[in-house]
This record gives C-alpha cells, sequence and structure tokens, in this order.
C-alpha cells in the first residue's frame, strides 16, 4: 500500500514547521528521509501519525484518507511508528510493551512469533522490565512493538542513534527483511553509510519541505546532496 | 480496660480507618497516576456514596442486607456516571491541563456540595448495618460489620490490583499513565482511558462512602476529612503508587486509631500532617513514587 503526501502543513501551536511537504512511499521500498537538524524531519512523522495536527495538505494510504483522522485510528489503518529515542513503556516488562503494540490487532500469538523470530533476543527478555533492558535491547523492543502491529508502513526515526555497530547492522538487516515482507519503510537517518546501505529513494528535507528526492541508486558517498542538505 | 486489650481494640479501629481511607485514597491516586489531575472533588464523590446508600436504602424495602447490597452496587454506578459526565464537560474540554483542572475540581466540589445540600438538607442520616452481628472477644465486643468493611475493601484492592496488571484494560491504562502520546501512536483511544479512569476512580470513593456510611451517618460535609487523609495518604505513598497508597493507608490509619484512643484525634491529624511534611522535605516522590 503506498502512502501518499500532498501539501502537507502542520506544526507546533502557533508555529509552523511544515510547510507544504509532498513525499511518497511505496510498498517493498524504504525511502529515507535526510535533511539538517531542526529542518521537520520527525515533525513530519509525528503528523503522519496524527499526533500533530495537519492544518493543510492531505494524507492518504492506498487511497484512504488518513489527515484528520484521530491519532488511534491511525495505527488501525496500518501504520506504525519507532519514535527517536524509543518511548519505551519504560515500567512495563517487555512482554507487556509488545502487547500494547499488538492491541490493535488483538494481540495475535503467531505475529508475536514473527515479530520474536526477528528479534530472537527479546523471547528471553520477555519478564524483564523495558526500561532495565540495554540501549539495543530497548531500540529492537521499539521496533518489535511497532512490527506487532503488522503495519502496511513502518515509519522509523533515528533507529541506529547511539548504538554499537553489531546492533545497528542487526536493526538494518531486520529493515531490509520486512522491505522483503512489502513494508513501506520510512526512514529518518543522518547517517550516510546506512542510507547508502538501506534506501531505494532518498528525499532531502529543507525548512519544513522536500527540496529534491532522488533515486539511492544514483547516489555516492561525498555526493555533493548529502553536503548541500545534511551538511556531511 | 487493661492495656493490652485498650491497644487491640485501638488497632481494631484503625485498621477500619485505613481500609476506608485505602480505598478512597487509591481512587485518588489513580487518577492522578493516569491522568496526572489533582482531584479536589474526590471527597465529595465519597459523600455522594454516603448520601446515595443512604438513598437507596430507604428506597428499599424489605431486609437491611438487601437495601444495602442494592446501595453498595448502584451508589459507586451513580457516582461513576456522573465522574464520566464531569470529565467530558469539564476536564477533557481543558486538555486536562494540571492547574485548570485543580481550579475545575474545586469548582466541582461546591457544585456537589451544594447540590447536596439542596437536594438532601444538612442533617446527618444514619443507614443500618447490613448486620448485627458482633465478635465476642475475652476483654470486649466488637463490630461484625467493621471487620466486614476490613475484608470488603481489602478485596476490592485486591480485585483493583489484578485489573491494573491482568488485565487489557490495566494494561493500556498503565501505557496511558508512563506516556500518552506515544499510547496513542497504538491504537489507545486516551479521552476513553482518562473518562474510565475518572469514573473508576469515584466509584472506589464512593463505595468507600458506601461502606462508612453505617458506622458514620450520611451528611453533606462529610467528604472534607477523607479528602485531607486521602491527599495525606497519596504524598505519602507517592502519587500514582498503589503499593505506596496502600502501605501510608495501613501508618495513617493505625496511628490515627491508637493516637486518637489513647491521647486526642487532633494530635493524630498534628502529627500526620507533619509526616507529610517529613516526607515533603526529604522525599518529595513519596515513599514508593517515582521520581520525576
Amino acid at each position: 500500500m503506498a502512502l501518499d503526501v500532498q501539501g502537507l502543513t502542520a506544526g507546533y501551536g502557533p508555529v509552523t514547521v511544515l510547510r507544504g511537504v509532498d513525499f511518497r512511499a511505496e510498498p517493498g521500498r524504504i525511502t529515507c528521509l535526510m535533511g539538517r537538524n531542526g529542518v521537520g524531519k520527525s515533525t513530519f512523522l509525528k503528523a503522519l501519525m496524527g499526533l500533530l495536527p495537519a492544518t493543510a495538505g492531505t494524507i492518504s494510504l492506498n487511497g484512504q484518507p488518513l489527515h484528520g483522522l484521530p491519532a488511534h485510528q491511525v495505527p488501525r489503518c496500518g501504520l506504525a511508528f519507532v519514535p527517536q529515542g524509543r518511548r519505551l513503556f519504560g515500567p512495563l516488562t517487555v512482554a507487556e510493551n509488545l502487547a500494547v503494540g499488538g492491541l490493535v490487532r488483538r494481540n495475535d500469538p503467531a505475529r508475536l512469533d514473527e515479530v520474536l523470530t526477528l528479534f530472537p533476543r527479546l523471547r528471553d527478555r520477555l519478564g524483564q522490565v523495558a526500561g532495565t533492558l540495554s540501549g539495543g535491547e530497548q531500540q529492537m523492543l521499539a521496533i518489535a512493538r511497532a512490527l506487532c502491529l503488522e503495519p502496511k508502513v513502518l515509519l522509523l526515526d533515528e533507529p541506529t542513534e547511539g548504538l554499537q555497530p553489531s546492533i545497528i547492522a542487526l536493526i538494518q538487516d531486520a529493515i531490509v527483511t520486512l522491505k522483503g515482507q512489502g513494508v513501506a519503510v520510512v526512514l529518518v537517518e543522518q547517517r550516510v553509510d546506512s542510507v547508502l546501505k538501506l534506501a531505494d529513494r532518498v528525499a532531502f528535507m529543507v525548512a519544513g519541505r522536500i527540496a529534491e528526492t532522488r533515486d539511492a541508486a544514483g547516489l555516492v558517498a561525498g555526493d555533493p546532496a548529502f553536503r548541500t542538505y545534511v551538511g556531511v | 480496660m487493661a492495656f493490652g486489650p485498650f491497644l487491640l481494640l485501638a488497632l481494631m479501629e484503625g485498621l477500619v480507618t485505613a481500609a476506608v481511607l485505602a480505598l478512597a485514597a487509591a481512587g485518588l491516586s489513580l487518577v492522578f497516576g493516569v491522568m496526572r489531575v489533582v482531584n479536589v472533588a474526590h471527597g465529595e464523590f465519597y459523600m455522594l456514596g454516603a448520601v446515595l446508600a443512604w438513598a437507596v436504602t430507604t428506597m428499599i424495602p424489605g431486609p437491611p442486607a438487601l437495601a444495602f447490597l442494592a446501595a453498595v452496587i448502584i451508589a459507586p454506578l451513580l457516582v461513576a456516571a456522573l465522574a464520566a459526565a464531569a470529565d467530558g464537560l469539564i476536564l477533557k474540554r481543558l486538555n486536562y491541563d494540571p492547574e485548570a483542572t485543580i481550579v475545575a475540581t474545586i469548582g466541582l466540589l461546591y457544585i456537589l456540595q451544594q447540590a447536596a445540600l439542596s437536594l438532601y438538607g444538612p442533617n446527618a442520616n444514619p443507614v443500618t448495618a447490613p448486620f448485627e452481628w458482633r465478635i465476642q472477644l475475652p476483654w470486649f465486643g466488637y463490630s461484625g460489620y467493621k471487620l466486614f468493611v476490613v475484608f470488603a475493601a481489602g478485596m476490592v484492592l485486591l480485585a483493583l490490583w489484578l485489573f491494573m496488571n491482568r488485565t487489557k484494560a490495566g494494561l493500556v491504562m498503565r501505557a496511558t499513565q508512563v506516556d500518552r502520546t506515544t499510547a496513542q501512536a497504538f491504537g489507545i483511544n486516551v479521552d476513553r482511558v482518562y473518562m474510565g479512569t475518572f469514573a473508576l476512580g469515584a466509584g472506589l470513593a464512593a463505595l468507600a462512602g458506601v461502606l462508612v456510611v453505617p458506622i458514620q451517618q450520611a451528611q453533606y460535609l462529610m467528604g472534607h476529612d477523607p479528602l485531607l487523609l486521602s491527599f495525606i495518604v497519596v504524598i505519602i505513598g507517592g502519587l500514582g503508587s498503589l503499593r505506596g497508597t496502600l502501605i501510608a493507608a495501613l501508618v495513617i490509619g493505625l496511628s490515627d486509631g491508637v493516637i486518637s484512643m489513647f491521647f486526642t484525634p487532633t494530635l493524630a491529624k498534628i502529627l500526620a500532617t507533619l509526616l507529610v511534611a517529613m516526607v515533603l522535605v526529604f522525599r518529595p516522590q513519596g515513599l514508593f513514587g517515582a521520581k520525576a
């Protein structure tokens, strides 16, 4: 299912952050969103989830309009979100976090088993309080929790930030697996190597708008686009 | 009476106070924990429970146990429905802003109190206990109903714990308590959770009022003391902590019973207030609360 965004405008109260974003994410493809700090990448993901009200523009999933829906209805339409900083339910156990993720799908045990197959380390930690997991395990749980929704579109906000290389590789493998399953992945990422490894398309954001969208196949490390839009 | 039996009597009286207090304070703690709303009108839900219990038992003829059973079911449900309406009409419109809801619940306190005065009147009215059974100890006799109050409150608190920790609704409430925004991103209707929580908190206060009314009589100003003591219990136990609420209720209830009987009720209140002051100075998050 393709996610289509046209002219999305949103912000925090009187402050407008997104100024008419046009964006498309397709099933079985990874679309990376890059840009300098503060250009509105995280705000864009929050607006897609209905967590920030859109003041103009449209969001649709395979033609079904999502804009204007209450935030709690958006996940039921097939969008799942892995926020920056994980935002786990810290005092709840791993199993309880996954159960919250699976509420919309009535906690299908088969789905939970699929998710735990993707992150087998979590299977041994089901009874552990989420807040006591290591940083890498917390990130795995944040992704696993979102996958319990059985999403058509997965939004990931810097999922490898601050993690050690072995965990980054594990998370990247999981993202590629999801792409293979037909999930449309929207990945906010600052690391050029990650983008070059994972992305099918890259959208560069400047001041609340998509300035340029490129096929990842045409990008290489040191490409002027990275310097212009990301500053690396 | 010798010191030993006198102390036993004081402890039993304190246990009854603790049981009722734990029930009322659990509601207050739940509402603050999940919604971050300091409900100043909580004592009025307790009062309404007692007043409605009087109304129901007066209307239903027949054996007192039957009328009381009806009151135990009807009064908390009516109060919970009223609280749900108050949530939708007042708190939701204020977007659950912590400061604004304090002012709003002060207003709600006066509305409920004056409504009770207008409809029920200023008199204190007794409600017949559902049974007249006394337990005869070697030193004194003791009301079987008071022991029933302790047992019933214990069962309700156990049920509340099981509800919060073993059911899907409890899981949803705990997730909302931790992070309202993220809960929404997983399909949780936070407005509905808040309405249910406010209703449940009020229902618990009302149930405490129903259980206490055969011991105390129903009166329109009876919500003040439970409100104050519930705040004391919740501050000592830690806002939002059910375990802390229960332990603090036991400490306050038992010390209130013993000190009131051996010295004066005023001294008991002074010491409870001092304890709150100590907690606020040395452990502001309460004994079992999480640091902000």
